[in-house]
């Protein structure tokens, strides 16, 4: 169900145009990397890392000035060297599981990952109910 | 005056629908036909016709901006071309809720109008159900959330509508999504119904049927064209994100899938009679549960709505009371739910059964991974989940669920043998693996597109096969309608895994003259030119587009800067091809002159949209086929029954 | 069979509890910052005007106990917290500022304008520092303690009751 939005919508995708920063973006908050390989690491990278000014939304769909200096960030990380699991666990250290859409496997989610086998367990102990009965 | 008007006549309908939930229990009680149950269709129908009324009244306040009125200055603007004034009625928070009941009051009105096929009784439940739940919402509207109120002081202007939201797509989406949204409530009826006069049977669902395929159709097509408006009017290229409120409208397409086919089922083979009354209240639970995820702002959205805990807590208060007595009847009641015909598991029952359970998964899946966030929050943790977890986690259940879709509908009912369809079986079969190894040899795509792409063409040649051996002319309309069903969501599968995979990318900040090259693509910067509208003003590129030797083609992003609210969106332009989009999106300027561009090459990504539209379309010729088939069996009954007069006056 | 059927009944009553728990609780959008505790990263930023100095980490670990004041001219509560700053600053506190994205003009107006409370004010053009210690907005301030380990985050605006607030963080950060 998807809604009209407020004002903090607007600051996600575009600016208001009152108390805007003027600074230019970063160098590689616009710019790919030479190495179609590491450009593909840091863009899949980029996709999973939230935006911290945004309502919910990756730092790869996001024009505000500080989802580009974090893709600056990533971006020279990985030309660099460093891999995207490095450059997460960086970003993690600072801000917190929340700066990553991919949960990892921990303490605080791991339901997320139980509940999924509860599931597949449940979804066969009714198949086989169902079916071996009826045999 | 209007405004009064509308007001009145939603406090009216408030009434009626008060009327009809009263006459309605107290009939239900009576047991034979009272005087007040022969009120409970006209109130319905007059309900429906009264909040028509005051839906139109606001939209009138909206079409002639009428400043007096708090929500139009709030939320419109004298400048803001009339399509979007209009639209606009709908693009915040009290409009969009009076849609609702909107929707909520024709559905009853029709059903109270056209619906002859069940009992009275079951009939008068039903429409009581349909009573009480929008009777929780008028009392939502006109107590906490009136959109009708006056300002004590007209304002001078307005404040405007969302830039964003100024475009076409907005005039589409949220009605055919809260057609069917709400179009659910009418399952949730027919279910809460049932259940009070214990009437759970193949009448039930037959009559349940295409009222439920109604709404699933709208709903189908309103989350195409959300994700479509996504995709062309945010800038990136991105059609799903997994956002809380994106979820709030899969949930429930989710659960109407699951029952659309659990009622058919019921219907020809009475069969899975709790699963359809569990999914019927199910589904339009969801529905409710997502208009409290997104109203009450507990749950961070780009969607989100108004911000009000106040308003949250009365929506809770809501779906507690009807989601919560749904439930608690259906525990008391679905006991004596008597068990249906029994069916083996190798048969089109187990197929759905099947599919059944695998739905549910899938909006579990969704339904944890938009409430998780919420329950850490509790513990002052926050996490957040978005596609790295609802891809792989969802693709669990719904990879094999598209191997059985393909097979199923060749199975027959109740009892059948796989080596039966053993050919066709061995076909699709041979066609995802031949997929699977080409695709793997010859790209390097990730585990999830090659299987999307693979289980997508199988699928695709699948679907067809259930038109195998049968005269073509004579193939009941319904039929048709789940073949192309089918192969829409084939088509959709393969638009997603191709844009996942083969997407190209190229970020450039180019002078006017250069070039970039994007996949096949090469794109001229011709110039940049200042543009006006009627309420804003934008740096418009003129781009040179052409595809290997192709022509060129001209396209037109922009950079738009509104001023009432003041903000800047950017204006996609697209070059389609049959096999795919360019997308072009023109940035800012650098401060050596340089123009920023983004562009993409996003091969047959116009598959997922066109798939949707065919799951629609399926879904319609079987709504039509069932409606004929319906009509037709009426005109025999009638026909029998007048022969019979006659023979007996004759005798 | 029976007790299955009031599964779906026990979860969304568990549902509504929840939510009817996050509704009560104030709307939090801030990013704690997970380097609380942690030493400052190495960084070394030039100034962000003439006229003033640079910050760099070495600036911290003197012994002394500093306040960390991440703004920008640009930002609009940062004009709220400006006398709060002040305060502190008569009140003893060292504050060491961090102009992010901010051109010298903007700077010298703004502080022109609103005060200079600041000892040392480094430029961040590209939110660097920001983002190595877990920043994720303006204004914040930190309370970094005389060996350059952070100790405290306060983050938006500070208000006339947070002053006692940061000054004891400061006194514990001895």
């Amino acid at each position: 169900m998807t809604r009209p939005a407020l004002a903090a919508f607007c600051l996600a995708f575009a600016m208001p145009l009152a108390a805007q920063q003027t600074m230019p973006p970063a160098p590689f908050a616009y710019r790919q990397l030479e190495d179609p390989a590491q450009e593909a690491a840091a863009q899949e990278l980029m996709e999973t890392l939230r935006c911290l000014k945004c309502q919910s939304q990756s730092i790869a769909d996001s024009d505000a000035p500080m989802a580009g200096d974090m893709r600056h960030q990533v971006r020279i990380r990985v030309a660099a060297g460093e891999s995207p699991d490095e450059i997460r666990s960086w970003l993690i250290q600072r801000y917190g599981d929340y700066v990553s859409y991919k949960p990892a496997v921990s303490a605080t989610t791991w339901p997320l990952f139980a509940i999924p086998l509860l599931l597949i367990a449940v979804a066969g102990a009714i198949l086989l109910r169902r079916f071996r009965k009826r045999a | 005056m209007i405004a009064e008007l509308g007001l009145a006549a939603l406090w009216l309908a408030a009434a009626l629908a008060a009327l009809q939930m009263i006459a309605g229990f107290l009939a239900l009680r009576a047991g034979n036909a009272s005087e007040l149950a022969a009120l409970i269709r006209p109130a319905a129908i007059v309900q429906g016709v009264l909040v028509t009324f005051s839906f139109a009244m606001l939209v009138w306040l909206f079409a002639i901006t009428d400043l007096s009125v708090k929500l139009v200055a709030s939320n419109s603007h004298s400048l803001k071309p009339l399509v979007f004034k209009l639209s606009g009625t709908w693009g915040n928070h009290e409009g969009s809720m009076l849609l609702w009941v909107m929707v909520m009051g024709l559905a009853g009105a029709l059903i109270a109008l056209v619906e002859r096929r069940l009992p009275e009784r079951t009939m008068n439940a039903t429409l009581a159900a349909q009573g009480v739940v929008s009777l929780g919402f008028y009392a939502f509207l006109l107590l906490s959330s009136n959109p009708f109120e006056r300002l004590p002081v007209p304002a001078a202007e307005g404040m405007g509508l969302n830039p964003l939201l100024q475009d076409i797509g907005l005039a589409f989406h949220p009605p055919t999504l809260y057609l069917g949204y709400v179009g659910l409530s009418v399952a949730f009826s027919f279910a809460v119904g049932a259940l009070l006069t214990r009437q759970v049977t193949p009448d039930f669902a037959r009559a349940m049927r295409p009222w439920v395929l109604a709404a699933w159709i709208m709903l189908t097509i309103g989350i195409t064209a959300g994700s479509y408006w996504a995709y062309y009017e945010l800038g990136w290229g991105g059609w799903w994100f997994w956002d809380p409120v994106e979820n709030a409208s899969l949930m429930p397409w989710l659960a109407a899938t699951a029952l659309l086919h659990s009622a058919s089922v019921l219907a020809s083979r009475d069969a899975l009679r709790t699963w359809t009354i569990m999914l019927g209240v199910v589904a339009f639970s969801m529905s409710m549960v997502g208009t409290f995820l997104v109203r009450s702002g507990i749950l961070t959205s780009v969607h989100a709505f108004a911000v009000d805990p106040e308003r949250g807590t009365f929506i809770l208060v809501l779906l507690g009371i009807f989601i919560g007595g749904a439930l608690l009847l259906f525990a008391l009641r679905a006991n004596t739910i008597s068990e249906g015909e029994r069916f083996a598991l190798a048969s089109r029952e187990g197929a759905l059964v099947f599919n059944n359970v695998m739905l549910s998964a899938i909006l579990a899946i969704v339904l944890l991974g938009t409430l998780y966030p919420l329950l850490t929050e509790a513990f002052d943790v926050r996490v957040s989940v978005g596609p790295p977890y609802f891809n792989p986690v969802g693709a669990i259940f719904a990879i094999p669920m598209f191997a059985v879709m393909a097979v199923g509908p060749l199975l027959r009912w109740r009892e059948d043998r796989i080596d039966r369809i053993g050919k066709e079986v061995a076909l699709t079969a041979a066609l995802v693996v031949a997929a699977l190894v080409l695709t793997s040899l010859l790209t390097e795509i990730g585990l999830l597109p090659l299987l999307g792409l693979a289980f997508g063409i199988g699928l695709a040649v699948a679907s067809w096969l259930p038109l195998r051996g049968r005269n073509l002319a004579r193939t009941p309309l319904a039929t048709w309608g789940m073949v192309v069903a089918h192969f829409g969501i084939a088509v959709a599968l393969i638009g997603m895994a191709s844009e996942s995979a083969f997407t190209k990318e190229r970020l450039a900040a180019i002078e006017q003259g250069d070039t970039a090259t994007v996949g096949p693509w090469t794109v001229v910067l011709e110039g940049v030119e200042p543009v006006a509208g009627p309420n804003w003003t934008a740096v418009q590129a003129r781009l040179s587009a052409r595809y290997g030797d192709g022509e060129a083609r001209e396209l037109t992003p922009q950079s738009r800067n509104f001023w009432a609210p003041p903000q800047q969106t950017t204006e996609s332009a697209l070059a389609t091809r049959w096999n795919g989009q360019l997308y072009a999106v023109v940035g800012d300027r650098s401060p050596d002159g340089r123009w920023q561009l983004r562009l993409w090459w996003k091969p047959f990504v116009t598959l997922i949209w066109y798939g949707g539209l065919l799951i629609a379309l399926g879904g319609l010729l079987a709504l039509i086929g069932r409606v004929l088939t319906d009509l037709r069996h009426r005109r025999l009954a009638a026909r029998i029954a007048e022969r019979r007069a006659d023979r007996e006056a004759l005798a | 069979m029976s007790w299955r059927l009031w599964v779906p009944l026990f979860a969304f009553a568990a549902f509504v509890g929840l939510a009817a728990y996050q509704l009560t609780q104030p709307k939090d959008d801030f990013v704690q910052s997970g380097m609380v505790g942690q030493p400052l990263p190495y960084f070394d930023l030039p100034p962000a005007m003439d006229g003033v100095e640079g910050v760099a980490s070495g600036t911290f670990a003197d012994g002394e106990p500093r306040l960390l004041n991440i703004w920008a001219s640009w930002c609009l509560p940062c004009i709220a917290e400006a006398p709060q700053l002040e305060s502190l600053e008569q009140q003893g506190a060292k504050i060491v500022g961090i102009a992010v994205r901010d051109r010298p003009e903007d700077v010298a107006g703004f502080l022109a304008q609103h005060g200079n409370p600041y000892t040392h004010i480094g430029r961040d053009d590209l939110s660097e520092v920001q983002l190595a210690i877990g920043s994720s907005g303006v204004p914040e301030t930190f309370v970094i303690d005389g060996q350059g380990v952070i100790r405290y985050q306060h983050i938006g605006d500070i208000r006339a009751r947070d002053v006692p607030i940061l000054l004891d963080e400061l006194e514990k950060a001895r």
